[in-house]
């Protein structure tokens, strides 16, 4: 017989943490499943500024290092692999991994989170790794002293565009809109920085080079005219899809993939919830997702209370 | 036997003249990636031993060995055979993808 569970969650960034930092203080039998190890995509922000009670700015990996810390305390019990499927047989619901293994639970909460959207372009997936980055923390340093480029101008877009300008003697922000859509604060900070020249209404139709990226062919979407800009990296920020292709066809999804929940992060499964960036909602910050978790877990535990 | 840690200066040892096929994490402390799958390199070290060699290498210490391979994004395993490299993943990936390329380089 499978291993079975009160409470199953998959995915341990600060949703899946925080949902079991509820869990574990309610004395839920709890697993926490993550495919590589706890930590989420806060792993790759370089600093955290607007997580409530941190007033002096810390790296992503050293808030989920507390996060994970503070879990640990609780016993923190956690299943390594990947899930494919989720399954729901009456109030049953099976956890199915790559490799066949599957878990059994009463209650679940999916926190699987999003990945970086692709450009989509030529040459995106060819110089991946070769100038093509989507993690400005982890590869910036490799452009110290040369051009690269930004694509985006949401938050994460303008901020990895000031973090560039330590490595990068030039960062070029290109955005297709003739605004950003950043918080005001890093508006400002990347307007007032000279290493920054921000490209309004452009965008990217192709990455090129040899070996490595040499440069990017740029559209103005106002006037139609090309251009060639010469970076030797991309760094890629348009924007997050759900994690969710698992619950594709067993949970309701938005049109864009988000789990769709009420808002005590219920979907339409009973006793299956969803927390943090994979949910559809406005407003994806670490804050809200460690919100979410909280929610889902106390909302698990009245499920479990009620059977 | 473990992660085995090399450096500039014995990667040709270590790596291009071993015996058994090898696998290298290229890392830095500051990559937030690079530590969610550090746990997993030394699971596989253990899993592996005697068939595959896991190494690791600080790419903020040793420049030179990075630059000759061209990385330019980290985490980046490559995996070599016979002092080739054969395989390269790039990115923080499950733990289940990066053992379906050691299957398919061991069977080779």
């Amino acid at each position: 017989m499978a291993e079975t569970h009160d409470l199953v969650i998959i995915g341990g960034g600060p949703a899946g943490l925080t949902a079991y930092l509820y869990a574990a203080r309610a004395r839920l039998d709890c697993v926490l499943v993550e495919k590589t190890s706890p930590g989420g995509q806060v792993l790759v922000t370089d600093l955290v500024e607007n997580y409530p009670g941190f007033p002096e700015p810390l790296s992503g990996f050293e808030l989920m290092d507390r996060f994970v810390a503070q879990v640990k305390k609780l016993g923190l019990q956690t299943i390594s692999g990947e899930v494919v499927r989720l399954e729901i047989e009456g109030e049953r619901k099976k956890i199915v991994f790559d490799d066949g293994r599957v878990l059994q639970a009463q209650a679940v909460i999916i926190a699987t989170g999003a990945r970086p959207n692709r450009l989509g372009v030529p040459g995106e997936e060819e110089f991946l790794g070769k100038g093509v980055s989507y993690c400005a923390t982890c590869d910036g340093p490799f452009f110290r002293d040369q051009e690269v480029a930004v694509v985006g101008g949401g938050n994460t877009a303008v901020q990895e565009a000031i973090f560039l300008t330590k490595f990068a003697k030039r960062v070029y922000l290109i955005h297709r809109r003739d605004q950003l859509r950043a918080q005001k604060i890093l508006q400002e900070r990347a307007l007032a920085n000279e290493k920054i020249t921000i490209l309004w209404n452009r965008v990217v139709e192709e990455i090129f080079g040899q070996d490595q990226v040499e440069g990017v062919r740029l559209k103005n979407v106002k006037t139609g005219e090309t251009e060639t800009l010469k970076v030797q990296g991309v760094f890629i920020f348009v924007g997050i899809s759900p994690q969710s292709e698992f619950v594709r066809g067993v949970l309701p999804l938005d049109e864009r993939g988000f789990i769709i929940t009420d808002c005590e992060m219920r979907t339409e499964v009973p006793g299956v919830f969803a927390a943090g960036d994979v949910r559809a909602k406005a407003c994806r910050q670490i804050v809200t997702a460690a919100g979410d978790g909280a929610t889902a877990a106390f909302m698990a535990e009245h499920y479990l209370s009620q059977k | 036997m473990g992660v085995v840690h090399v450096t500039d200066q014995n990667f040709e040892k270590e790596v291009l003249q071993s015996d058994i096929p090898v696998l290298v994490d290229f890392w830095a402390a500051w990559c937030g990636p690079c530590r969610a799958i550090a746990p997993i390199i030394e699971e596989l070290a253990e899993e592996y031993a005697g068939k595959l060699k896991v190494c690791k290498m600080n790419v903020d210490e040793n420049p030179i060995t990075p630059g000759k391979f061209g990385i330019r994004a980290i985490p980046t395993l490559i995996f070599f055979k016979n002092g080739q490299p054969v395989d390269m993943i790039t990115g923080a990936v499950a733990k289940s993808t990066i053992e379906n390329v050691i299957q398919r380089l061991l069977s080779s």
